[in-house]
């Protein structure tokens, strides 16, 4: 059994709290108690049966607004697979809670309802996914119950849709069309539209192969925290702990130590507490180095022929999540995995309008949601990848010094 | 399948650890809040894995309300003794005498909301700047937004509408002075992730966990432990029933389910079979209402 994380995306009423709640539901994952608590609450509503939008409906003050306005995470598991969701709102004034939720995630939902078609938010929704690199990408066309399940009006949503899919370069897309209220193609084949031929979203979630997502082939190894006992027994014992972000490692690689470029052998990995021969990304391991070389929180110990770039300055493609505008020439820090260096945003090249992906020319101010293209400076070398080419070591945040608040979310180009 | 391949338990367990090291990498002061519970228990293994053979680079914490089981206290005891680390235990009756607090009455009077008060001392007692916690985001409704690192102001309130938003696995611990971060290693596990996660690894959990019989008062379809803290009544129907707890919170106000599972295999297939959530059945405060866990953590509850 492995791991799916995945997003959910739609515009108001597309029926993604519904989808949500109707895939815990079929797969047996709300108990008792929950439902009972949501059939209370459900008879205050109009329509008859239970509400499975309810289901993932957080706080109070959401509640009482009826809207979701942050990141919720939701849990459910079938035999094969083990579901995270990351439930984000889809309203452009979220665009930072969507940005996050599709940080984690391989694979996005991205609603269509039957009715209206591709929409601003549907265009919106793919670009976020897009610029986050998300890998598979599943537009479920939904409320097809009101288009009087037709084959005709799927059939012209995937023809706007691979518009779209085509300009941004998104790779893996799949259609479903269903109807999340009734349940038609979410578990079973739906009899009402005979004419489609795929799977039902539930059996294509369980099996699309995303063992491919985590690279095996660029070792990362950002330095967390150094183990020495300094114990009579274990004297000489420095350990380097970390999670292997990407990669393979194995004892004996010549590795390179960065940001000082510094060379060494790898002596022994321990994983579980127990020497291995070899460990892989993402596995949480222990490595020694043959010498006694200087390492610390946030090195990167990197095998010796993958090296990363190394340099004080990075292009990157940044969401502005804060509520106060971004200022060039205000000092900042910059944290990629665990490396953490001080930080100024030098250059705004121009802005990208999310709706459209047009670049648009820079005002003087960067707002909350927006995207720009920038060029940061650190005051000590970043050794990094591009965000497109290895998406585990080339997405860093941006944290205000004074406030300590987390402000962007920059994709190193 | 790739050769390097891991499940879904070995991928919970390297995030789980990624996240402790996190916290020592970023903290001066951290704390891992235990409480005997297999939510702490599995912590304790895991911070095992992320440290040793080092020391670890925090003291086991209990905010003890007095009220807990004895075996629960034995089992914490021995297990501090046994990996050899440092365990602090705080009383919540001291804070109630210090403070002038006033107890809740009534029949299953917990002191549950009191903890709090006793955390805050705590953590200002030892300027504790990070406290690591066993919640999980599938326990209830208001946690599932909470984040994996979840920024604390002095008084110890989450305030849900300014979280710091938390990408990739990039966690910001930086505060101010008088701030306190509130760290979930296991935010995405689920209950029956860690039950199967206590199985492979074949964690020792306390006896409560497993099938013994013990006496109980009835009370509304909720078993609920015979103990000095509750108040018993001539109308109680009081039985002796084979039970096992799913989770180990206050004897006030947490109940018991029927059970004959008295291994780690038969006690995880029985929750595989059950339809009743972890919180609906053991918690009995928590009935209260909807938003009882929102409120409690506005207040600086874990
Ligand atoms: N007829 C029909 N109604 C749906 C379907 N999915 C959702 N709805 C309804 O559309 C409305 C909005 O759904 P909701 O899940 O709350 O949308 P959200 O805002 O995207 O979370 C609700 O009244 C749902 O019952 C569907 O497949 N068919």
């Amino acid at each position: 059994m492995d791991l799916l994380r995945f997003i959910t995306a739609g515009s108001v009423d597309d029926g993604k709290s519904t989808l949500i709640g109707r895939l815990l539901y079929d797969s047996k994952s709300i108990l008792a108690d929950q439902l009972e608590a949501i059939e209370r609450q459900t008879k205050n509503k109009a329509n008859g049966d239970i509400d499975l939008a309810l289901l993932t409906d957080g706080l109070r003050a959401e509640r009482e607004q009826g809207i979701t306005i942050d990141v919720a995470y939701k849990y459910f598991s079938t035999p094969r697979r083990k579901f995270i969701i990351a439930d984000a709102p889809g309203h452009i004034q979220y665009t930072r809670n969507m940005v996050t939720g599709a940080s984690n995630s391989e694979l996005i939902i991205i609603l269509i309802d039957a009715r209206q078609g591709v929409v601003e938010q549907t265009r919106r929704h793919s670009i976020i996914a897009s610029l986050l690199r998300i890998p598979h990408v599943v537009v479920a066309i939904n409320k097809m119950d009101l288009a009087g399940y037709s084959a005709d009006v799927y059939n012209n949503i995937v023809i706007d849709y691979a518009q779209i899919a085509e300009k941004l370069g998104l790779k893996d897309v799949t259609y479903i069309p269903i109807s999340a209220l009734d349940g038609d193609n979410i578990v079973e084949a739906s009899g009402n539209m005979p004419w489609y031929q795929g799977r039902p979203l539930l059996e294509h979630l369980e099996q699309i192969e995303v063992s491919q997502d985590v690279n095996h082939d660029l070792g990362r190894f950002p330095v967390q925290y150094v183990i020495r006992p300094q114990t009579e027994a274990l004297h000489d014992y420095r350990g380097y702990a970390g999670k292997i972000v990407s990669g393979v490692y194995r004892r004996g690689d010549k590795v390179t130590v960065l940001p000082a470029g510094i060379e060494s052998t790898i002596s022994r990995i321990e994983h579980n507490l127990q020497d291995v021969e070899e460990a892989w990304a993402p596995q949480s391991v222990v490595l020694h180095l043959a010498d006694d070389v200087d390492v610390s929180r946030g090195n990167l110990i990197v095998p010796s022929q993958q090296l990363p770039q190394v340099s004080n300055e990075v292009t990157v493609l940044m969401c502005w999540m804060d509520s106060k505008p971004l200022l060039t020439g205000n000092k900042y820090q910059l944290q990629l995995n665990s490396t953490r260096v001080r930080a100024v945003v030098k250059e705004i090249a121009y802005k990208i309008d999310v709706n459209t992906l047009d670049n648009t020319a820079f005002d003087g101010s960067v707002k909350l949601n927006e995207v720009v293209k920038a060029v940061i400076r650190t005051a000590t070398p970043l050794a990094y990848d591009s965000y497109a080419a290895l998406r585990a070591n080339g997405g860093a945040i941006l944290i205000d010094e004074t406030s300590n608040v987390t402000v962007g979310a920059c994709m190193i180009q | 399948m790739s050769r390097y391949y891991s499940d879904y338990l070995d991928q919970l367990e390297s995030e789980a650890i990624h996240i402790m090291r996190e916290v020592a990498g970023q903290f001066e002061r951290p704390a891992l809040l235990f409480s005997g519970g297999k939510d702490s228990i599995t912590l304790v293994y895991l911070a095992l894995k992320a440290f040793r053979p080092g020391p670890f680079p925090f003291p086991l914490v209990h905010i003890d309300t007095g009220h807990n089981f004895p075996e629960a206290l034995q089992f914490r005891d021995e297990l501090a003794q046994r990996i050899g680390e440092r365990l602090i235990v705080r009383q919540v009756a001291d804070t109630i005498q210090r403070q002038h607090l006033t107890e809740p009455k009534g029949k299953f009077a917990s002191r549950n909301a009191l903890q709090t008060y006793t955390l805050l001392e705590t953590i200002e007692e030892f300027e504790f700047d990070c406290c690591i916690g066993g919640a999980r985001r599938d326990e209830e409704k208001a946690r599932a937004k909470e984040r994996v690192f979840s920024v604390r102001n002095e008084f110890g309130e989450w305030d849900p509408k300014s979280q710091r938003p938390e990408l990739w696995s990039t966690y910001n611990g930086k505060i101010q002075k008088g701030e306190n971060v509130r760290v979930f290693p296991i935010s995405n596990w689920t209950e029956l992730d860690v039950w199967n996660y206590i199985r492979r690894e074949n964690i020792p959990l306390p006896s409560i966990y497993f099938s013994h019989e013990r006496e109980v008062l009835v009370h509304e379809d909720q078993l609920i432990a015979v103990s000095d803290f509750i108040q018993l009544e001539p109308t109680d129907v009081i039985e002796t029933r084979k039970v096992r707890y799913r989770t180990v919170g206050d004897m006030t106000c947490t109940a018991a389910v029927e059970s004959q599972a008295s291994t780690l295999d038969e006690v995880v297939n029985e929750i595989i079979a059950t339809r009743i959530s972890e919180r609906g059945e053991t918690r009995i405060d928590d009935r209260v209402t909807e938003a009882a866990m929102e409120d409690r953590k506005k207040n600086g509850y874990f």
